[in-house]
């Protein structure tokens, strides 16, 4: 689960992180109490969405103006105008696709002069399964970039859990990071507090690009991303108090609620499978036939006709959907447990589209029959190879 | 032969008196008489677990792991507990000594895993997941979820991240006549126990297994270690027959495919690098998940 980086910043501020004062707003008459609150004279105002690239993109509408999703403003009006600007207009950067997400909410934030610019992230290292620092540099560029270009200068220290973070792990990253003076006695006093949030919040990503050392010589967290580990979540109510649904793709909300793991694509074959490397793997066999799935769906081992009813309805609510492919490999699960199923189903949600099903496994046979002898007009296939091909066939010709 | 369990391998179950440990344990029990030996639970040591079928018997509950491990002399365990108490469980059965432990459970917590995994580098313990179907030696041992019937004994070593793609990895070298000597299920987290390299090391090192399926997916680099070891061995003649294949070659980046462990992020763990380094190692990688079996019976005939 990711959030906005007014947020993220406003929780590692409550780790004790070096943060600018800053106000979110959610309309543009927000915009001048907030200014005058911060005092200036130098302001920032930033789009609050789930992507990256914010500073470099560019909205849609022309009325939204030249300038990028991150504005410099030198004066009150200038605040407020920015906001009167970005606030509903949709800002398009090289993380959201062509199709831009709207700027519902605004960070107005006090200015700082940079002297340096560096990089700066947490994650689970799964080479070692380990909590790593990942640090560079060169900040305030795109890391994967770096990566590409100049890996010498990315550098990683990863974390005993059973120690945290050791003198000499703060040790290492200063000198990774040139920090001296009063940014390297910042720096040893932030890594453990980032360490520590990371942990007790049950983190997967906290990327800080750029961390800044400031023209008074001491560290500022400038940018903030934050995402939490789903898995998580049931022991952090306050977090998921911070969940922005506008973010989040419709289909996907409504599956979370089922359980069901749903990922939107931009084909035409829906795909209900189960297992997460089948579902996969089903998404791959599409491809292969020279069509483009939908969807990943994943109803888990123990799905029950509630659940793939419910996935049956996701499915067939994307209108791009033009054939729906039905692939179980029943181990546990009944063969005939999902061919009801998914008859309920289609006698509930109606079935406007050529619908594929391969059944395999446990009770199999029992499955087929019960498919077989409906009336609905299912095309039962043999195996993955034989079903991909003709729900491919059956989309093409439609 | 097989690899880390047998027909004698003694197993405790944490989590057996819930639904899931419940049916679970039942169908182990019926295959082939896997040796199920106790349960865990904290409250209700001292009880006798009962199962509705035939062929499972009644098992002794225990209080904590290590009185069922003393009382028993089981080496192994397998966990269906809960996500918030699964790391728990887990760390249990290291402090016990319980030499295999397969943990089943979907959806631990990651910091949690990471606090095992720094608990496993102290001890003698494998861990197999989490989130993983288990592990099944045909006709003598089943511990976990896989489904019994589609197994036959055989020559093919199969580990895989992917639980139904393990399936049909079994189902196809069943077909195909060639059966299996174990199959081996390591889970889709991120951070797990049991990587391929310790598996495929096993595989290598049994004398019936005469060939090896391993099937991996998006996220993470374990297949391009794995395939780089492969290389170091087959240069010191340690070499079998290995048909792969990769889930996730249409997966976009950045988002999480079902399993945590599945996702590109900061454009590594592609399919296509994956895809490429294993056939850097000599693997011959099915383009399907159809033909598994196919692919393996070609490259076993020298085609």
């Amino acid at each position: 689960m990711n959030i906005h980086e007014y947020q993220a910043k406003a929780l590692l501020k409550e780790y004790g992180a070096p943060v600018a004062d800053g106000i979110a707003i959610f309309s543009a008459e927000e915009a001048a109490a907030a200014a005058e609150k911060l005092g200036g004279p130098l302001w920032v105002v930033k789009s609050q969405i789930h992507a990256g690239g914010r500073g470099k993109g560019k909205f849609k509408e022309e009325a939204a103006g030249e300038k990028g999703g991150v504005r410099l403003a030198f004066s009150k009006e200038d605040v407020s105008t920015f906001a009167k600007q970005m606030l509903g207009a949709t800002l398009v950067t090289k993380q959201t696709g062509a199709a831009g997400k709207q700027v519902n909410r605004l960070y107005i934030e006090d200015g700082a002069d940079i002297d340096r610019e560096l990089y700066l992230s947490l994650l689970v290292d799964r080479s070692c399964g380990r909590v790593s620092f990942v640090v560079s540099t060169e900040g305030g560029m795109d890391i994967e970039t770096v990566a590409e270009e100049t890996p010498e200068k990315i550098v990683t220290v990863a974390i005993d859990p059973n120690a945290g973070v050791t003198a000499d792990n703060a040790i290492a990253l200063c000198d990774a990071l040139g920090l001296e003076g009063s940014a390297r006695d910042d720096g040893m006093h932030l890594f453990p507090i980032l360490y520590k949030a990371f942990v007790e919040k049950d983190m997967s990503l906290l990327e800080v690009n750029p961390l800044i050392v400031m023209e008074n010589q001491r560290l500022r967290v400038l940018d903030a991303k934050v995402s939490f580990d789903g898995n998580a979540l049931f022991r952090h109510p306050d977090v998921m108090e911070l969940r922005d649904l506008t973010e989040e793709d419709e289909k996907e909300i409504e599956a979370s609620k089922f359980d069901l793991a749903y990922v939107a694509l931009d084909g035409n074959i829906g795909c209900m499978v189960n297992g997460a490397g089948l579902a996969m793997a089903t998404m791959d066999i599409i491809k292969l036939y020279g069509a483009e799935p939908a969807n990943f769906l994943d109803v888990g081992g123990g799905a029950s006709v509630e659940k793939v009813t419910a996935a049956f309805k996701i499915i067939t609510s994307d209108p791009n959907v033009k054939g729906i492919l039905v692939n179980i490999f029943g181990g546990i699960m009944r063969c005939d447990v999902i061919a009801q199923g998914v008859l309920t189903a289609v006698q509930e949600v109606g079935l406007k589209v050529p619908l594929v099903v391969r059944l395999e496994g446990t009770r199999v046979e029992e499955g087929k029959k019960l498919i077989a002898e409906s009336d609905l007009n299912v095309i039962p296939a043999d195996d993955l190879n034989d079903a991909a091909q003709k729900i491919v066939a059956a989309v093409k010709g439609a | 032969m097989s690899i880390l369990v047998n027909k004698d391998t003694k197993i405790i179950v944490q989590g057996l008196t819930g639904k899931t440990g419940t049916f679970h344990t039942e169908q182990a029990l019926c295959y082939f008489g896997t040796k199920m030996v106790a349960g865990v639970h904290p409250k209700k040591g001292g009880e006798t677990w009962s199962s509705g079928v035939e062929c499972a018997a009644e098992l002794p509950i225990f209080k904590t792991v290590k009185d069922a491990k003393d009382a028993t002399g089981a080496t192994a365990s397998v966990i269906y507990v809960p996500p918030a108490g699964a790391a728990a469980a887990i760390i249990e059965a290291i402090d016990a000594g319980v030499e295999f432990i397969t943990c089943i459970t979907e959806g631990i917590p990651v910091v949690d895993m990471v606090k095992v995994k720094r608990r496993l580098e102290d001890s003698s313990s494998r861990l197999l997941g989490p989130n993983c179907p288990g592990i099944l030696t045909p006709e003598e041992c089943k511990i976990g979820i896989m489904p019994g019937s589609i197994f036959k004994k055989g020559s093919v070593g199969i580990v895989s991240r992917s639980g139904t793609l393990t399936y049909e990895a079994v189902f196809q070298t069943t077909n195909e006549g060639l059966g299996q000597t174990t199959a081996v299920g390591i889970g889709g987290d991120p951070v797990k126990g049991t990587e391929f390299i310790d598996v495929l090391d096993l595989f290598l090192d049994d004398p019936e297994t005469k060939s090896i399926i391993m099937i991996g997916e998006i996220g993470g680099s374990a297949e391009e270690e794995a395939s780089e070891w492969l290389k170091e061995q087959a240069s010191k003649g340690r070499k079998k027959p290995m048909v792969g294949f990769i889930a996730g070659r249409t997966a976009p980046p950045g988002r999480t495919m079902g399993h945590a462990g599945a996702v590109i992020s900061g454009g590594k763990g592609g399919a296509e690098d994956k895809i490429a380094a294993m056939e850097s190692a000599g693997i011959r990688v099915s383009p399907s998940p159809a033909s598994l079996g196919t692919t393996l019976v070609d490259l076993l005939k020298g085609k």
